[in-house]
């Protein structure tokens, strides 16, 4: 605890207090016993993907504190996690981004023996290994940053030490989205992002950590050269895969860059782009709108990431048992439901199935043929009876993971060359 | 006789007044350093406050631009790293070139049209009332924000937007245009939409101070109409053209939103160079970005205030 906490603390307490005395005096409840906790306020930040409204409303209903979520993207989440530790109490963030900011200390390592769950986490997260026969993919895999030392931690471990860094919430594979109608014929590989043929019509995400990801699986389907390693390359490995972008930038090849997922949303539906990188629930949006859009797997695979949920630094006593208490209940089904109808897969699957119906399990997870409408958490319908899920299965689609999304050891001379990238 | 009267007098009167510099010198004596006093406390608030909002931000980036980087935090050093990345690289040039063009195309078009707006407001419109109104019909879109003004360009100009679409119906086109939008086009249109009443106000209100007698003499000396203009009323209008030109060139050369919302991110200018290392964390290579955008702009406006001496027309 660091004297700058604990001011921050005592000022808080204040408030609650004031707010409480407040309360008292204008309603005099006879809910004393669960005065305290309804005073909580945890504050969340995170990307636009997981910051849900209805999350909050649930946790108020569920647990009685109060969640205040800020969405923002993935360059402002990581800024924020490395340098205002006391703008938040959790950080709903991806695992490259805890790699970058670990070493900041502005989280703390999180006991697993107090996760109800954690023997349910997803094996991707732990052993890192989806199935016992997998290989491991390239680029930041979850559980290499998954683990620290211990409650003052600041390095990672590859075994499951009892201290994790993320409490893992949500994962999944990434390709290319691409309106299937504007196109009017299959695609099949990464390459087909830079092929002449949608000169203008094509999008890239401008996250370096994520886009290079992108670029190495196109430069490889490409043909132009294979990684070593696509998650950590050498510098000659960066300015090779990013001239390629650069040349196709110049030749006009991209309509735009998008940074926040709404962004890709409007760019595919007004029919701007009909091939870019694309995020899963953005393909949601984009058919409840009754617009065809197709997540396309490719022969290549898949580009995967996963996010979790991390604690201030900053966070003690009564405040920090909420967070516990919070993330418990994020592991425990209606969270992880919500997101798997969103085309994510919840780190703790076996408790999302109870809060799924037999249907939205066997065409989200199985890759079944659904039997009846599928509709997303806020009601809109995505697909009718005797649709398949883009991809097919969990295994298939997990099991088709090439890479994960990186920070590299050149991370520095990277975003550099990615900001020339932009600017050129 | 009287001229003889009117010099006496007038000599008295200057007599009487060099007395009364001398009173006024004596008792000055001692309220000197009272009034030097009181005039320092009367300027310290505005003095403090500018120190503190203005002088130490930028000192700080000054010396924050010479420090170093890691992936997640700065530290202190006095590394010319920043610069030397920076001044090295062609990409800075070409955005630094960038940011010009886009400066002087916006500077061009909202003069021209800010000019013929004002110029119509206080030449032709000849009662007040009217004046007025039509001057508050001008600033009515900047009643919502910036970022909405600008972000509703994009369904209007976009592929299958109405630009498009009214004129494919309209027959003037077969395809969609491609170049309405996220282009150089559209970054154009949106600052001259969102930067013309900058350059309106300083102009009309420099206009309505033109003495009208001076249109009227170089009417009756026999002065067409574009003389008139040429050689009066733009003239006596420099120091608005200049005020409004320091704002919007201010104003372009400063902005990233702009450029990124309505290039679909694929134009940059010095702006979005900062804001993309900002985003990476790259806070010293930031501010080195910033120092040579704020030591450009700085020349820039001390350049254009050579040109008119604002001071004394206003």
């Amino acid at each position: 605890m660091t004297t700058i906490s604990k001011v921050r603390y005592s000022r808080r307490s204040l408030l609650k207090s004031g707010g409480a005395a407040v309360a008292a005096a204008a309603l005099p409840a006879p809910m004393v016993w669960g005065q305290e906790t309804k005073d909580i306020t945890l504050r969340q930040f995170g990307t636009g993907v997981s910051n849900l409204n209805d999350v909050a409303l649930k946790v108020k209903e569920d647990l009685g504190f109060n969640l205040e979520m800020t969405a923002l993207d993935t360059d402002s989440v990581t800024q924020r996690a490395a340098t205002q530790p006391n703008s938040f109490d959790i950080a709903d963030i991806e695992y490259f981004i805890c790699k970058k900011v670990w070493a900041a200390g502005n989280l703390q390592a999180m006991d697993t023996s107090k996760i109800a769950q954690y023997d349910n986490i997803a094996g991707t997260f732990r052993s890192g290994l989806l199935t016992p026969e997998s290989t491991i993919a390239q680029g930041t895999a979850p559980h290499t940053v998954g683990f620290t030392s211990g409650v003052n931690g600041k390095d990672f471990v590859q075994e499951e030490s009892g201290w994790m860094t993320l409490i893992p919430t949500i994962y999944n594979a990434d390709t290319l989205g691409i309106r299937p109608d504007l196109i009017g014929r299959p695609i099949n590989n990464w390459s087909e992002l830079l092929n002449p043929e949608f000169k203008g019509k094509a999008s890239i995400l401008d996250i370096s950590s994520i886009g290079i990801m992108d670029m190495a699986l196109v430069v490889e389907s490409m043909g132009e050269y294979t990684y070593p390693d696509k998650g950590n390359m050498t510098k000659e490995e960066i300015d090779l895969t990013l001239g390629i972008f650069t040349e196709a930038k110049k030749n006009g090849q991209f309509r735009a860059f998008w940074k926040s997922f709404d962004e890709s949303v409007n760019l595919m539906a007004s029919g701007e782009v009909v091939i870019q990188s694309m995020w899963s629930p953005a393909i949601t949006a984009v058919r409840s709108q009754g617009i065809p859009c197709v997540y396309q797997p490719l022969e290549e695979g898949y580009r995967s990431w996963g996010g979790g949920l991390g604690l201030s630094a900053s966070l003690s006593g009564m405040e920090l048992d909420a967070a516990y208490e919070y993330i418990n209940w994020y592991l425990s089904g209606w969270v992880g439901g919500y997101l798997m109808r969103q085309g994510y897969y919840s780190a703790v699957p076996s408790t999302s199935k109870e809060f799924m119906s037999e249907d939205e399990w066997g065409y989200w997870y199985e890759g079944k043929e659904s039997k009846g409408d599928i509709v997303s958490p806020t009601g809109a319908k995505l697909a009718g009876p005797g649709e398949v899920r883009d991809g097919g299965s969990f295994l298939e689609r997990m099991g088709s993971v090439v890479c994960w999304n990186s920070v590299m050891d050149e991370n520095q001379y990277m975003v550099r060359k990615w900001n020339e990238f932009i600017a050129a | 006789m009287e001229r003889v009267h009117r010099s006496l007098s007038d000599a008295r009167r200057r007599a009487l007044a060099l007395r009364h510099t001398e009173t006024l010198g004596q008792t000055a004596g001692a309220g000197l350093r009272n009034n030097t006093v009181i005039g320092w406390l009367l300027a310290a608030p505005l003095a403090l406050v500018l120190v503190v909002f203005l002088v130490l931000p930028i000192v700080m980036i000054v010396v924050v631009s010479f420090w170093g980087a890691t992936e997640w935090s700065i530290y202190p050093a006095f590394l010319f790293d920043n610069y030397e990345f920076l001044l090295t690289s062609d990409v800075t040039y070409r955005v630094f070139f960038n940011t010009f063009k886009y400066a002087a195309i916006t500077w061009a078009f909202t003069l021209l049209i800010g000019f013929t707006v004002a110029y119509y407001l206080a030449f032709h419109i000849r009662s007040l009332t009217w004046q007025i109104a039509l001057f508050l019909l001008c600033t009515i879109p900047f009643l919502t924000s910036n970022i909405i003004r600008m972000i509703s360009w994009i369904p209007f100009l976009g592929r299958n937007g109405i630009a498009n679409s009214t004129l494919i119906s309209m027959g003037v086109i077969d395809e969609p245009l491609e170049w309405l939008l996220f282009s150089d086009f559209s970054v154009v249109l949106a600052f001259v939409h969102l930067y013309t009443l900058f350059m309106v106000v300083p102009i009309f209100n420099t206009m309505m101070r033109i003495d009208k007698s001076l249109i009227e003499a170089a009417v009756d000396a026999g002065a067409t109409g574009w003389q008139t203009l040429r050689h009066v009323i733009i003239p006596l209008t420099k120091p608005g053209i200049m005020i409004g030109t320091i704002f919007v060139v201010a104003l372009v050369m400063g902005d990233f939103i702009t450029v990124r919302f309505m290039s679909g991110s694929q134009s940059a200018n010095m702006g979005r160079l900062i804001q993309n290392d900002i985003a990476l964390l790259q806070y010293p290579s930031a501010s080195a970005t910033a120092v040579i955008l704020l030591v450009t702009v700085l020349i820039l406006i001390g350049t254009l205030l050579r040109l008119v001496d604002i001071r004394k027309e206003l």
